[in-house]
């Protein structure tokens, strides 16, 4: 058994094409951002939560990974490659930073002063409170990372004192990131309407997280498959563990989603009320129930196949579907607090709900999620080819790769 | 030949000391054309299935079934208790609140897949079953403990006492023998 693992030669090729594809797409943005600002900082902010949700998401499961074990661990090493990509992440947030007065009603002394909500919440949404959360998140995620990769390779090179470490690392890891992506995810989405809040938001954004990013390691693992070294030593089971995982992650997300709807619809509160009413009127009913179908119903039915989960080439079309998925729910949570012009309806009705948003889709929604999806594919595949693909280090791998599936 | 003394029996076991040589045993035994067999074995073995050749389980395709069911008469039960039973203004909602009959319409869902999964499972391995052949042989206590089994039925068409004992001898178990009915 060659036991080298080296990336094969072809990712040479798929890092190219991504880089070109993310040329041209963060062109278009330029474009876009001239042209028309607005829709600029929403769309960028929609697309740039799915690539961060990929990373962050294998920063987690590569955390549970390190805490739970089990065969699935032989994907190790392309969660850890999708982690450090999360320095470039908090470059490409700047544009979110520079949006912030097109985003946020907070951001706007007109508009907090006349709302007692938004008064009341200034104390928490400012714009130096804010930047600095935004810091210390971007801080502990790379250091994070950063930390793990490290571990990781002295236990490549044989030091079998790390693997306590890695598991005390990835414990006190995984605390960090539930506050942070909870924290995260109430500044750069929910705060984009000026009463609205769930206390699900947290939990929405990590299962979100651990789907986009177990439906990205497929699609990456099933480019691999074919190639040396992984086409003699992954086997079908390795697959369904995957799949068996990306199941219960799209179980978790309709959970997670309806607990949200149904406890607004039975607490029926004025501040609650609103952001449901705007999703389910002006065309956004219509989204809405394309996601309840096909990023719930669909994908659950084809998941409870074995078969399938056993067969990358199968698999994989579940799981490109998902991450499409991924990026419409995120479009049907910022998108309908904009009205079509791109500005945020707090800043054009005042009083939330006074204007109602209708359906719209831009052309830089599918520009910045090519932008930002290639330029991070193009770093993803740079950490892939940077490392053996397995972790040879690893006490478990051998009994990881002779699994046959059971428990 | 004669045949007269010798009684009836259910079949012949040999008996291995670990699971790669039961694994190996039940290929052979397969190639060598024997369908009415099983293995004994204290740990689940994947290989095992498909060197038996069991045909694939129906129990999903009943426990999606007992899902459905589930899933239906909760909606149904909760619809028909909110707007015919006894139809109560509260907070001002619609009877039919459908949003509100999801959770128990999700309990009874996974109540009736788990239902059919646990009664389907005993029936399909035939459970309860307190009593079966391969009891009577006495090394066979082992095998919930360290040790590992196969028995060739009597009633598959190529088994023939001596010839059957000799093929299981040649897989060097640790002994075969005879299964009282």
């Amino acid at each position: 058994m060659d036991t080298t693992f080296n990336p094969p030669a072809e990712l040479e090729q798929h890092r190219s094409r991504a880089l070109k594809a993310g040329a041209v797409g963060l062109v278009l943005c330029v474009a876009g951002a001239a042209l028309d600002r607005d829709h600029f900082f929403r769309s960028w902010l929609t697309a740039y939560m799915v690539v961060l949700g990929i990373a962050l998401g294998s920063t987690a499961l590569m955390m549970i990974q390190h805490l739970s074990g089990g065969a699935w661990g032989v994907f190790r090493r392309v969660f850890e490659a999708s982690s450090r990509t999360l320095p470039l992440l908090a470059v490409l947030f700047i544009p979110v930073v520079l949006g912030v007065g097109s985003l946020y009603p907070w951001a706007h002394a007109d508009l907090v002063s006349a709302d007692k909500v938004l008064s009341h919440r200034q104390a928490y949404l400012n714009l130096p409170f804010w930047l600095g959360r935004a810091m210390i998140y971007f801080a502990g995620w790379v250091t994070l990372s950063m930390v793990i990769n490290r571990l990781s390779k002295a236990q490549d090179d044989g030091d079998i004192s790390v693997n306590m470490r890695l598991q005390k690392v990835s414990g006190a890891g995984l605390v960090f990131y539930a506050l942070t992506v909870t924290f995260a995810g109430i500044d750069w989405i929910m705060a984009l309407n000026p009463h609205w809040y769930s206390t699900l938001f947290g939990f929405l954004m990590m299962g979100g997280q651990g789907l986009a990013a177990l439906a990205f390691t497929i699609i990456a693992s099933s480019l691999l498959v074919g190639k040396e070294p992984m086409n003699h030593l992954l086997k079908p089971s390795h697959f369904h563990d995957l799949g068996k995982l990306m199941f219960a992650f799209v179980m978790l997300w309709a959970y997670f989603n309806f607990s949200q709807f149904l406890l607004t619809y039975a607490a029926n509160l004025v501040e609650e009320v609103p952001y449901m009413l705007a999703r389910l009127h002006g065309g956004w009913q219509v989204l809405a129930l394309f996601l309840v179908v096909f990023h719930f119903a669909v994908p659950w039915l084809v998941l409870l196949n074995r078969d399938l989960k056993r067969t990358p080439s199968k698999l994989v079309v579940v799981a490109v579907w998902l991450l499409v998925m991924r990026y419409l729910d995120f479009y049907m949570m910022i998108a309908p607090e904009f009205s079509s012009t791109g500005q945020n309806l707090a800043f054009a009705g005042g009083e939330h709900g006074a204007a109602a948003s209708h359906f719209f889709f831009h052309w830089l929604d599918l520009a910045a999620p090519l932008g930002i999806g290639g330029i991070w594919l193009w770093m993803f595949f740079t950490q892939l080819a940077q490392r053996p693909l397995f972790a040879v280090g690893d006490p478990y791998l051998r009994e990881s790769l002779e699994s046959t599936g059971g428990h | 030949m004669s045949h007269e003394s010798t009684p009836t029996l259910y079949g012949l076991m040999a008996e291995f000391d670990t699971a790669e040589g039961l694994i190996h045993a039940t290929e052979q035994a397969r190639l060598a054309g024997y369908r009415a067999m099983d293995a004994y074995s204290p740990l689940p073995i994947e290989e095992l299935s498909e060197a038996l050749d069991l045909p694939k389980t129906r129990l999903p395709k009943a426990v999606f079934i007992g899902g459905l069911v589930g899933c239906l008469g909760g909606f149904l039960l909760e619809t028909w208790a909110s707007t015919i039973a006894y139809p109560m203004n509260i907070g001002g909602r619609p009877l039919f609140s459908w949003p509100q009959f999801i959770p128990v319409t999700f309990e009874t869902t996974v109540l009736g897949a788990a239902l059919t999964c646990f009664f389907g499972m005993w029936g399909s391995n035939k459970l309860p079953q307190p009593y079966h052949p391969v009891f009577n042989v006495p090394e066979f206590a082992r095998a919930s403990t360290d040790r590992f089994f196969l028995c060739i039925e009597a009633a598959d068409p190529r088994f023939d006492r001596e010839a059957t004992a000799r093929f299981l001898q040649d897989l060097h178990p640790l002994g075969v023998s005879e299964v009282a009915p």
